[in-house]
């Protein structure tokens, strides 16, 4: 199922949608799908799980810590696709958000199959831009899957129309020049970097930029389609430390607060 | 024999190696860099500057020096290029200048690197107190206490060094982290990248600079003695300096190109960092390539007595050139490079680094069966690519010197 469901019932209810991302594996592969299904009870429309990877460029130190608990645990590649296929089965569109690599190394048309028939919606993918994306664009097509590419402030207008040409699903605006984590001050970036990415393209456009409550969700629902968090609902975990209990109802907390959000913006 | 035998097509594939997987973020920049660099190659202005300053400032060319009471031991003709003459002491200085002089002239301010042993962290803080550039230089927290006497350096030179933790600590996770910073600050840095791989156009860029080192190499030894050289030996990490110094050899055929990764413990073991020679084609820092990694594509942390060697990528130029046979790759082990290290210091008087200990470890491990095939006149170029100042410490454990009379010797251990 395309996320594009989920923001299209979003906008019929005259609001942005949620999206929310956690890394598989964390803080285990059991404890990541009771903490993500949480989020989708508590409000979350469409889901990004994260493949834990080595080297990842574009996080910051909250999703590194995450990535790096889960590889310490030893997460697989296949207990991410098992990930998926628990939380697909909730009925809420699943996206995985991955590093090229580990797409490479386990076979790009491999795992378009092996995430189609898990149930997952599509990719996300930050180091890989459409221009560099020939053979993951062709498997994606040949699998009904979303291709959810990345625009950035620093994208030119012929990049940005490049980019939403090729994606399906939703266009993703990292509306800060820099890398993952909650921010206290919203950008004035991302306003003019939605307005170019809609001038391309009838696809919703997601904006992160480090949303971590309610109010900060709101402002950017009044511009954007939907509103992406991550780091704050890794932080909420981390915080918690062993006590899961009170980590998925802080998580659960966190999620009304923004879906709140996203229905005053 | 065709233009793309060797080279980089426009999107900076090298055959099947190469290219660029990297956040939109920093394309723009990339996009910018590559227009720049290739505008001031084009521009004499530019490049008659870049020789200026790598004579005057530099020292280049570094000599092309016949070793002769090595090759009397080795039975072959080893000639050392002398890189480890260079200001700071090893052949980087050629890739920061050239990277340094792009930056003033795409008008940035600031300048981050990253760095392993901390000669590219040095020879960075070096061109950007020279060209009045801010300095960043971001080192895993693991080589910072390897290499102290670097970090003292870069500080005196007026850089701010950044200890890496995340990770393994070592060069992969400084370059993580130094494009973390970049991604936030490319609208005024430059990232000087320390090394021939990375996303285009970094490995063609720094190829560019490098390849003084084999243009030098071959028209000296053309004019020293007549000939070219039967095969050249370099070390390979990233691989700048090999690929500086294979480059102007790739179109002579009947010199055989060899690059020495660095063995570790030895291949058999996993503890090693020979990329080519045990790693599998993946993703790494923006390029396909070949890398250490696992089932998942995890990358694999990587084993070297020398920091500058201890990556678990390698530029995708020499993953092209392995591929299509015309270079070879071969693992020297620690124990091998050391052993070349305490050789050339005691036959000539000169302490290499330990880097270019496995170019000259791997050069011995040839030259016999060279020496058979060629005769007593075989040749072998060897990149020197720096000097081992700064592996004394290594030096210090591996061989026990620095104990009391007596037990001085540093009889190998």
């Amino acid at each position: 199922m395309s996320a594009k469901s989920a923001f299209e019932k979003a906008r019929s209810e005259n609001r942005a949608a949620l999206v929310g991302y956690l890394p598989a594996g964390f803080p285990d592969v059991d404890g990541a799908i009771e903490a993500i299904r949480t989020m989708v009870e508590a409000g979350v429309d469409v889901v990004e799980i994260g493949l834990p990877y080595s080297d990842p460029v574009m996080d910051g130190p909250t999703i590194q810590a995450a990535a790096q608990q889960a590889l310490d645990g030893g997460v697989r590649t296949r207990d991410v696709l098992r990930t998926v296929e628990a939380v697909a089965a909730t009925g809420v569109p699943t996206l995985v958000m991955t590093y090229w690599n580990p797409v490479e190394r386990y076979g790009v048309e491999k795992f378009a199959a092996d995430l189609a028939s898990a149930g997952g919606a599509g990719l996300i993918t930050p180091d890989l831009t459409p221009d560099s994306g020939e053979e993951w664009i062709a498997a994606a097509d040949r699998h009904d899957l979303d291709k959810v590419f990345l625009v950035a402030p620093s994208s030119t207008d012929e990049r940005i129309a490049m980019t939403t040409a090729a994606s399906r699903g939703f266009v993703y605006a990292t509306a800060v020049m820099g890398v993952t984590g909650a921010r206290s001050t919203t950008s004035d970036l991302a306003g003019p970097l939605v307005a170019r990415t809609k001038s391309t393209t009838d696809l919703p456009v997601g904006v992160g930029l480090g949303v971590s409550n309610g109010d900060q969700a709101a402002e950017v629902a009044s511009y954007a389609d939907g509103v992406i968090v991550g780091s704050a609902f890794v932080r909420t975990l981390l915080d918690a430390g062993a006590d899961r209990k009170a980590g998925l109802a802080a998580l659960a907390a966190l999620t009304r607060d923004l879906a709140d959000g996203v229905r005053r913006g | 024999m065709s233009e793309l035998r060797f080279g980089a097509d426009e999107r900076g594939f090298f055959g099947n190696f190469g290219g660029r997987f990297m956040p939109e973020a920093l394309v723009a920049a990339l996009d910018e860099l590559t227009v720049a660099w290739q505008e001031a190659m084009a521009d004499p202005e530019f490049t008659d500057a870049f020789e200026k300053i790598l004579r005057e400032y530099a020292g280049t060319p570094s000599l092309l020096y016949e070793a002769e009471r090595l090759s009397k031991q080795v039975g072959a003709r080893i000639l050392l290029k002398r890189e480890d003459l260079n200001h700071t002491g090893a052949h980087k200085i050629r890739n920061v200048l050239g990277q340094a002089m792009l930056t003033k002239r795409m008008g940035k301010t600031r300048v981050i690197a990253e760095t392993g042993a901390g000669q590219h962290g040095v020879a960075s803080a070096t061109a950007a107190a020279y060209f009045g550039l801010d300095c960043t230089v971001y080192m895993g927290a693991v080589d910072t206490k390897r290499q102290a006497l670097n970090v003292a350096r870069m500080q005196l030179l007026g850089a701010k060094v950044i200890p890496v933790d995340s990770g393994s600590a070592t060069l992969k996770d400084a370059i993580n982290e130094a494009l973390r910073d970049w991604v936030a600050s490319v609208d005024h840095t430059a990232y000087l990248f320390g090394t021939a791989a990375g996303p285009h156009p970094f490995p063609s860029m720094v190829r560019d600079f490098c390849r003084g080192i084999g243009d030098e190499a071959r028209q000296q030894c053309l004019d020293q003695y007549g000939v070219l050289p039967d095969a050249i030996a370099a070390c390979v990490g990233g691989g700048s300096n090999a690929i500086g110094l294979f480059t102007a050899f790739l179109e002579d055929d009947d010199v055989a190109i060899y690059g020495f990764e660095a063995g570790g413990d030895g291949v058999e073991t996993g503890r090693h960092a020979a990329t080519i020679g045990a790693g599998e084609s993946g993703v790494l820092h923006g390029a396909r390539t070949y890398v250490l990694q696992d089932e998942d594509g995890q990358t694999i942390e990587s084993h070297s007595i020398s920091a500058g060697l201890d990556y678990p990528g390698v530029g995708p130029e020499h993953s092209h050139l392995s591929e299509i046979g015309r270079a070879t790759y071969l693992p020297v082990t620690d124990a091998e490079a050391m052993d070349a290290m305490a050789l050339l210091s005691r036959t000539e008087g000169i302490i290499p680094a330990v880097e270019s200990a496995h170019a000259l470890a791997g050069a011995l491990k040839i030259a016999e069966q060279l020496a058979a095939e060629k005769g007593p006149d075989a040749t072998i170029l060897v990149n020197l690519s720096g000097r081992g100042d700064k592996d004394m410490g290594t030096a210090i454990d591996w061989f026990g010197l620095g104990g009391t009379e007596g037990e001085t010797e540093g009889d190998d251990k």
